[in-house]
């Protein structure tokens, strides 16, 4: 069960790197772990810290510069490619971003992101590098009913695509267990009737 | 309207579709390993419910298994648990493991084709993104996040909606020394690491219908660096003959064959997007940056800001940088420190008797490391019947035991910062094989030719 969704205004992260995979999101060597927690000490690990030590953060790295916060994140296209991790999606949602923007996800990332209530938003290229371009102050709102997000201080928006039933499953707060658990009974005569 | 190939399997498969959402689509096989199975079990327990259809679910161990000294306890602590977890876990909930030690033990997507699990028609999902390699028997097979591999368990069912649908066909005859994995790297970079984002490819044409199974799950495999949803080939005569005497071959073989027969797209079926390659124009290719589709021919010159495509430009000089390369200078020539033969791209016995065939009587250049990783037992098992072991031995090189290895760099076998490897599996990124790896992508015969001569070369300079 993942927590309600509805709408978010908050600062946000700009990173303006393209292709990121799930590799840089979180390095093979900390899918060791049986359980969901904490993976967001990791969160791009090897662009955060010098040789792997978390007491030399690379300055140049855009989560170790505090004037940057917020719970969106704003990634350039091509977001998410690599790996099916779902330890991806975790790490994002764990280090505390609730909304990732991009003006294109790679397909894996974009469930397992939808199936842990970690909203993934698809904007034109314009409007991104308009986000980019925003200073660290900037605020956005995105609303999932409306399917809008908001630039606060101009008030210059875009809607996004979503899937109608993801999108009651991320407001409501259920998941698509609950849901396939409901139908059961569907499941087995689709059993017994197929060839 | 005619059907394609995938949507022939596709609507077999819903079980239902729910208004303005997604299908309900039945799995018919489900693989898991160590990695992306213990937070689903986790899951299943917290709700007091078992693995539905537990026959329809095999395990096994690859992604962070050790490849030396298989038969001792697993040293590193965390990877150990992992794979204590899973065997818990199968036990607890019946499902069939083939974890260390088990003759069947292997890289999962060497593991189903080999055992003749993975058949035409069905429906296949794994928690790791390479599952599309199945694809290459006629297969819907695409890779899962761990919530969806606990949907799997619970109900053998997936929420999906239907991905468009591209085509992609390969003409001719494949110029010598060109094998599978120079097609697939050709057409990734042609078409860019996110060109079949939100597809189903199928591929099709004279040059792939030419191919072996093993040479067809090369390129499925890898139908994912595209950004593929999922990668398919018809299956035709050397898929029924691959499969023909496998352990879990259909009974009745024969009645399956003639279901089989159907599998392919009519004549008048539709894509949303469709490729035209001639096979002429593929060379041995090799990658020179840190995504798969930043590949270009071994004679070629590493792309320049003026040169290079859209997609790769603003990324370029970040690759570069990490790759320790220069803008328009050729890659033939440069210096390799490590070479890695396996994953499941390029580990199944056909790669390790062409690269066996290439280094017999030759000597491994003396500062290259060679890896060689089988991608299952039965593989290592096949290698040593031929004596392919000998032949590696003489020249040299490792044959380590079965898993994923070097691909990923999750058990010991990392590649040290700043060092190059030719590597026959299927990512490039940054830190794929360890922390500061320099990973260049080629065939098993490129990577032979570095492991001999210590460089990049050219295949077709040798007597093949
Ligand atoms: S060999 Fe590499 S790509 Fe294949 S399943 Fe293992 S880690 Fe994934």
């Amino acid at each position: 069960m993942a927590k309600a969704f509805t709408t978010i205004s908050s600062r946000f992260v700009p990173l303006n790197i393209e292709n990121v995979d799930t590799d840089q999101i979180i390095p093979a060597r900390f899918l060791k772990a049986t359980t969901r927690d904490g993976f967001g000490k990791n969160l791009f690990r090897d662009w955060r810290y010098e040789n792997d030590d978390e007491t030399k953060p690379k300055a140049d790295f855009i989560l170790n510069q505090p004037q940057y916060s917020g719970e969106i994140l704003v990634a350039a296209k091509n977001f998410g490619c690599g790996s099916s991790r779902e330890h991806a999606a975790w790490s994002i949602q764990d280090y505390g971003f609730n909304v990732v923007v991009s003006s294109f996800f790679a397909d894996i990332f974009k469930n397992n992101a939808l199936n842990n209530g970690v909203l993934p938003v698809t904007v034109s290229e314009p409007f991104l590098q308009n986000l980019f371009s925003l200073g660290n102050e900037a605020t956005l709102t995105v609303n999932l009913e409306a399917q809008t997000i908001t630039i606060d201080a101009t008030g210059e928006s875009e809607s996004f695509e979503i899937n109608a039933y993801k999108k009651t499953c991320m407001i409501n707060g259920y998941d698509d267990i609950d849901y396939l658990l409901s139908i059961k009974e569907d499941i087995i005569n689709y059993e017994n009737s197929a060839p | 309207m005619g059907k394609s190939l995938f949507e022939k399997i596709w609507e077999r498969h819903v079980v239902k579709t729910i208004e303005g959402g997604p299908s309900v689509l039945y799995i018919d096989t489900h693989f898991i390993h160590e990695v992306t199975s213990p937070q689903a079990f986790n899951g299943l327990n917290k709700r007091g419910i078992k693995v539905f259809r537990p026959k329809q679910t095999v395990a096994t161990a690859d992604h962070n298994v050790p490849t030396l000294n298989q038969h001792l306890p697993i040293k590193e602590e965390l990877s150990r648990k992992q794979v204590e977890a899973l065997i818990k876990n199968c036990s607890e909930h019946g499902v069939e493991l083939y974890g260390l030690g088990h003759p069947y033990q292997g890289i999962v997507h060497v593991i189903g084709p080999e055992l003749g699990i993975t058949q035409p028609g069905m429906t296949i999902v794994c928690g790791d993104s390479h599952t599309s390699t199945h694809g290459a028997f006629g297969a819907i097979a695409f890779g899962i996040g761990t919530s969806e591999v606990e949907m799997v368990l619970s109900t053998q069912c997936l929420l999906h909606s239907k991905p468009k649908l591209m085509r992609i066909i390969v003409e001719g005859e494949l110029n010598k020394g060109v094998v599978s994995k120079d097609i697939v790297l050709y057409i990734l970079s042609k078409i860019s690491a996110s060109g079949a984002t939100g597809y189903a490819v199928e591929f099709a044409g004279s040059a792939i219908r030419s191919l072996s199974m093993e040479a067809r799950m090369t390129i499925c495999n890898m139908s994912i660096e595209m950004g593929g949803r999922c990668g398919l080939i018809a299956p035709d005569e050397t898929t029924f003959n691959y499969i023909k005497g496998r352990k879990f071959a259909p009974q009745d073989f024969d009645k399956a064959v003639a279901e089989w027969k159907q599998l392919y797209s009519d004549a008048d079926a539709v894509f949303d997007k469709e490729y035209h390659f001639d096979a002429a124009d593929i060379q041995p290719m090799i990658t020179y940056g840190t995504n798969p589709g930043m590949g270009i021919p071994v004679t070629g010159t590493i792309p320049t800001t003026e040169t290079i495509n859209e997609t790769d430009k603003s990324g370029l000089n970040k690759s570069l940088a990490y790759m320790g390369l220069e803008q328009g200078a050729p890659i033939k020539g440069q210096k390799v420190d490590y070479v890695f033969i396996g994953s499941c791209t390029n580990s199944r016995i056909e790669d390790l008797r062409m690269v066996a065939a290439f280094v017999k009587g030759k000597q491994k250049a003396s500062d290259v490391e060679v890896w060689i990783v089988p991608g299952s037992k039965q593989v290592e098992a096949q290698a040593k019947a031929e004596g392919i072991d000998k032949v590696f031995e003489e020249a040299g090189f490792v044959l380590r035991q079965p898993g994923c290895s070097a691909c990923l760099g999750m058990n010991e076998d990392k590649i040290p910062a700043g060092k190059y490897c030719i590597s026959t599996s299927n990512r490039n990124f940054e830190g794929r094989q360890g922390a500061g790896a320099r990973t260049l992508l080629a065939s098993p015969l490129t990577a032979a030719v570095a492991a001999i001569t210590g460089k990049v070369g050219d295949v077709r300079e040798w007597p093949l």
